[in-house]
């Protein structure tokens, strides 16, 4: 019987070398777990019937001398990545049925290593949403209380690695789809420097800001999975490269930045106050130095991010017109087939954001919204450029509140949108991000932490997230949901 | 304020059909949302719009893949093919 709920990427690692267990073991014994659990989360949309062949295949290579940092582990990837001859639905009925045809380039990377892919995940329609309650395949449920959701979009990949249905998985961030769930979930949420992974095979929602995220139970799993996956790929040509950026010095003492007007702002839950509070406490306690920030333009960071992420979605998503892929809806001539399927192809979310993107990008709006919402986005930049001139990372909550119950904010998609408030920014900025379990409040929901870094300067944000994670001693498995 | 109007215009160009019932709920939604993202209006509009550093990311004008290897498998997701063509309602 293999411990699922204290094994660690670096733990089987090292028993898949030292022949403890198998490849196969062990993801038999995900199986297991998913078939008992997977019916009242949701987490997975389909578990791959190839799962065991290809942990066989993991053996044969271990079996040969052969070890690669994932040879064996067994992942989740969200219903956005595309893995060759697989289903892909984006959680929308207008791509049911929809097969893969090539790998992104995060998979063919994660398969030369000879990672296990035990499923897809669930997620909102089109990566759109905080809570997963915008599948078109119903919610994902918090594993630490599943009244509640597990937050949104990469929300089965944060629920599945929680409740220990797999051992790290792959998710998408736009505007904190990696990050929000995996504080509400209580595990780590890894955003990278825009351009650091490839999109390449990522369906497309906002393209100047998406990114794809890995999850990890401990930083140190979330560093192995990026490290696998982040290089300069032709086929995806903003990605970056190590030269992209100047070299950060490896300091001895860091010294963190505290934006506190972020931290004023409405409708954020005392307990997630007192829990940052705590946070720079211990940090203090560390060595850490600790500085207030000023980032003055971030008050409209969430309002620029609902302008700039429609626009592009609105122009990403024309492609889905009932002719090349998926659902079709046949109508009386060829635009009656293009409203027919996207009408009903398309939930209400997807529909709104498309409906504001061509609103702010139309002749008589432009000026207004998307044109100054750009403007702004400068200024957001600047505004980071040079916090980072006083500190080395910043820090802020992950999100206002815990996980919020299931259908409590689904009559105001506005108050959906202020979930993001901490999140966006990074987006915008382009900057890596990492959400970090830090607590709990007082009914056993996990709080998060946020550590912003310089561009492609994981490195140092790594090591402040390493530091807290060990302060903070978090117990990554739902005691309750464990126990049941 | 958005009008239901608008919001069905809005539909039309992006070739999404709405009964009324989902362009009565749209419109407040919309309108709310809107409201929200309006704040970008309060601020001067005196900021320049900086362009990054920008430089060419080119490869080789080369192909790299066999003829007929991807024609199947995205064939195979089409809704409606003929032979190894996509086939359309006749749009003359």
């Amino acid at each position: 019987m293999i411990d699922l709920a204290n094994l660690t990427i670096v733990k089987a690692r090292k028993a898949l070398d030292a022949k403890q267990f198998s490849a196969v073991d062990l993801a038999q014994a995900y199986l297991n777990q998913i078939e008992k659990k997977n019916p009242e989360l949701n987490a997975y949309l389909e578990v791959f019937d190839d799962a065991l062949e290809q942990a066989k295949a993991a053996d044969d290579r271990i079996a040969k001398g052969k070890t690669a940092p994932l040879l064996g582990i067994p992942l989740a990837i969200k219903d956005v990545i595309l893995i060759d001859g697989k289903k892909i639905t984006a959680g929308s009925k207008i791509l049911e049925n929809y097969v893969a045809t090539y790998d992104a380039t995060a998979i063919s990377k994660l398969k030369s290593e000879g990672a296990v892919f035990l499923g897809r995940t669930n997620t909102d329609e089109f990566a759109m949403g905080g809570s997963t309650e915008n599948s078109a395949f119903g919610v994902t449920k918090n594993p630490h209380d599943t009244g509640r959701v597990a937050g949104g979009s990469s929300g089965g990949s944060a629920a599945a690695l929680s409740a220990n249905l797999c051992l790290g998985a792959l998710g998408s961030d736009t505007g904190g789809s990696v990050r929000e769930p995996a504080s509400f979930c209580g595990v780590v949420g890894l955003k990278p420097t825009y351009g650091a992974i490839s999109r390449y095979g990522l369906i497309a929602m906002g393209s100047s800001l998406d990114c794809i995220g890995v999850f990890g139970k401990t930083v140190e799993d979330a560093e192995i999975i990026f490290n696998a996956i982040y290089d300069k790929d032709p086929l995806d040509s903003t990605t970056i490269s190590d030269t992209t950026f100047e070299k950060r010095k490896n300091k001895e003492k860091l010294t963190l930045g505290v934006p506190r007007e972020l931290l004023h702002g409405e409708g954020i839950d005392p307990v997630v106050k007192k829990n940052f509070e705590e946070s720079l406490e211990k940090y203090k306690n560390l060595g850490f130095e600790i500085k207030d920030v000023s980032l003055p333009s971030i008050e409209l960071a969430l309002a620029v991010y609902y302008i700039v992420m429609p626009a592009e979605a609105s122009s990403n998503l024309a492609r889905f017109d009932g002719v090349k892929y998926g659902l079709h809806v046949d109508g009386p001539n060829l635009l009656g087939d293009y409203v027919k399927t996207r009408g009903q192809g398309f939930g209400p979310e997807v529909q709104r954001r498309i409906l504001i993107g061509t609103y702010v990008l139309s002749a008589g709006y432009y000026d207004a919204y998307y044109s100054r919402a750009q403007k702004l986005r400068t200024l957001i930049k600047r505004d980071f450029e040079q916090a980072f001139e006083l500190c080395d990372v910043l820090l802020t909550p992950t999100t206002p509140g815990p996980a919020f119950g299931v259908g409590a904010k689904t009559a105001d998609p506005v108050e959906m949108y202020l979930q993001d408030v901490f999140t966006v920014t990074v987006n915008l900025a382009g900057l890596p991000g990492i959400s970090v379990p830090a607590g709990l409040t007082e009914t056993g929901l996990p709080l998060g932490l946020q550590l912003i870094g310089k561009a492609f300067d994981e490195a140092t944000m790594l090591r402040a997230a390493l530091a807290i994670e060990t302060a903070a001693d978090f117990k990554h498995s739902p005691a309750k949901w464990w126990s049941l | 304020m958005i009008t239901t109007e608008e919001i069905k215009h809005l539909a039309t160009l992006a070739r999404i059909e709405l009964s009324e019932g989902e362009v009565e709920k749209m419109t407040s939604d919309i309108d709310s949302i809107l409201d929200y993202v309006g704040q970008v209006q309060k601020v001067s509009g005196e900021e320049k719009r900086e362009t990054p550093v920008l430089r060419n990311v080119m490869r080789e004008d080369k192909v790299t893949y066999t003829k007929g290897q991807y024609t199947e498998k995205i064939l195979a997701n089409v809704p409606s093919r003929e032979g190894d063509y996509v086939k359309v309602k006749k749009i003359l």
